[in-house]
């Protein structure tokens, strides 16, 4: 079961035993984690799943797909490089350890 | 001790009790469903549920765990079936099963149910509904031994119903009585896109078409019979004409319904100790906070929920949210910010039939709304600023 981490602005962090195929946002908000509202259920529509994925994963995650990047641009949250909305991270054992960080709002 | 209860356990119920923790509320939180599922999603029910690209897990909405950290007590597969209120805010519930529970403050998140088609031959096996898990269950079993699927009703469900039979191979008409597809929600500019999009993809789409019957032998469907003597035919039937709110236990209560149970701004009853959220509610145009409307959707579900839950902890209201809204069907993403009613005004930004374009609904010069077809960044331009025009605009002037 792949683990992800995440870290709050107030520094805080919460790991979770994830399923493998569940997505980062799914994950987070299943569990309760605060900073990911994931309102539309996955769908790409509302961009209030907005994470900052840490650098040393920021390869095996990839990029954003072209709707994703035009939702990264316009959403609440201030875009980074490593920006990616948790929804379309689909979590695989190579991603065990994953750490994300949520901003400050969204939603 | 008594505490808050909830009753309905779909996204409304679950926004609401997680909402009253996030807001301090410290009492006892009991939330009461009718569905033996763990509170899940519907949005999904209509497609990757049932195209079986998402299994039941992924549609619950929380874990049970989450549910005992916060203390929100769940009773899935219990129905309310009386009141007894000793006070304005203050009674006691009980069940079908006979359970009693007695509470403080009371919300409604009781949902809707599917209208049913007032026709012969809906009791033939084949005829489906699609609200629930189960009922997308049944219906996922009936379409995989289908070749002739007709769904009744050209409204958001019956159209991603009908992209998820289409695209599994099946024959598929689409059956409307009104002259539009999608007719209650979105300009004609828009129904003919999809009427055109679907036709391409190989579904018929009758549209000013009612339905006389629906046929079988043997108890279990064959076809339907249309108003106009034509008969299609049919394995499987999915009637999607809508929704009628619960309000059985509102109207048990007391309370003002009007096509729902009416709830103001801060998502209170008539009772104001009681109040209401998601789709068995209308409440003011959240644009306008003119006249009541019933917003069938998740996300205004979810954002009721959180002003429900704000007047029952007494905390601040959350900023009021730009009603929104997505369909999927086929490769073709839906995206709808904004209330249309009453536009004067449309401008149409890229092609409808390169299947990727932006409708934006005015009045008076004034951004009302948006559709947008594969076009994510209009979608969110335009939410932006209907937000901003909410924010500065006439709702304070008249607030």
């Amino acid at each position: 079961m792949p683990k992800v981490t995440y870290v709050a602005t107030d520094g805080s962090r919460r790991t979770i035993d994830a399923t493998v195929g569940d997505s980062v946002m799914s994950t987070a908000v299943r569990n309760g984690v605060s900073g990911i509202v994931g309102e539309c259920g996955g769908n790409m529509s509302c961009a209030t799943c907005h994470v900052y994925v840490d650098e040393e994963f920021a390869e095996p995650v990839g990029p954003p797909g072209d709707l994703e990047d035009a939702m990264l641009d316009l959403g609440v949250a201030d875009r980074r490089a490593t920006s990616r909305l948790s929804c379309q991270i689909a979590l695989t054992e190579v991603l065990d350890g994953l750490v994300v960080a949520t901003p400050e709002e969204q939603g | 001790m008594s505490g808050a209860l909830i009753v309905g356990a779909g996204q409304a119920g679950v926004q609401l009790a997680v909402s009253m923790r996030d807001n301090g509320y410290d009492g006892s939180i009991t939330l009461i469903g009718a569905e033996a599922r763990p509170p899940y999603q519907r949005p999904p029910l209509s497609k990757a549920y049932l195209a079986g690209s998402a299994d039941d897990a992924s549609l619950y909405l929380r874990t049970e765990a989450f549910y005992s950290e916060r203390r929100i007590a769940v009773w899935p597969a219990e129905r309310v079936t009386r009141f007894h209120l000793t006070s304005s805010d203050a009674g006691v519930v009980l069940t079908d099963h006979g359970c009693t529970m007695v509470f403080d403050r009371l919300a409604l998140t009781v949902g809707a149910r599917p209208r049913r088609l007032d026709v012969p031959g809906t009791d033939l096996a084949g005829v489906c509904y699609l609200r629930t898990a189960d009922d997308a269950d049944r219906l996922r079993t009936h379409l995989a031994a289908a070749r002739d699927v007709v769904v009744v009703g050209g409204g958001f469900i019956g159209l991603e119903v009908a992209s998820v039979a289409r695209s599994q191979g099946r024959h598929v008409t689409v059956v409307e009585v009104a002259d539009r597809l999608l007719g209650r929600a979105v300009a004609p500019v828009v129904s003919e896109f999809y009427r055109q999009a679907h036709t391409r993809r190989g579904t018929a789409i009758r549209v000013g078409a009612g339905v006389a019957g629906i046929e079988g032998t043997t108890g279990r469907v064959t076809g339907v019979l249309l108003d106009d003597g034509t008969r299609i035919p049919a394995d499987v039937v999915l009637v999607g004409v809508g929704v009628v709110p619960r309000t059985e236990l509102a109207e048990q209560l007391g309370l003002d319904c009007a096509g729902g149970i009416v709830v103001d701004e801060q998502a209170r009853t008539s009772d104001p100790a009681v109040v209401a959220a998601g789709d068995c509610t209308v409440a003011p145009n959240p644009m306008t906070g003119a006249g009541l409307v019933r917003l069938e959707s998740m996300p205004n579900a979810i954002s009721q929920a959180r002003v429900a839950a704000a007047t029952i902890a007494g905390a601040p209201p959350p900023v009021p949210e730009v009603p929104w809204f997505w369909s999927n069907q086929h490769d073709l993403r839906l995206q709808i910010a904004g209330i249309a009613d009453g536009y004067d005004h449309l401008e149409v930004h890229g092609e409808p039939d390169e299947e990727r374009f932006a409708v934006r609904y005015y009045r008076q010069g004034r951004l009302l709304a948006v559709n947008a077809v594969n076009s994510a960044r209009d979608y969110l331009v335009a939410r932006k600023e209907l937000a901003a025009n909410r924010l500065g605009g006439e709702r304070l002037l008249g607030a």
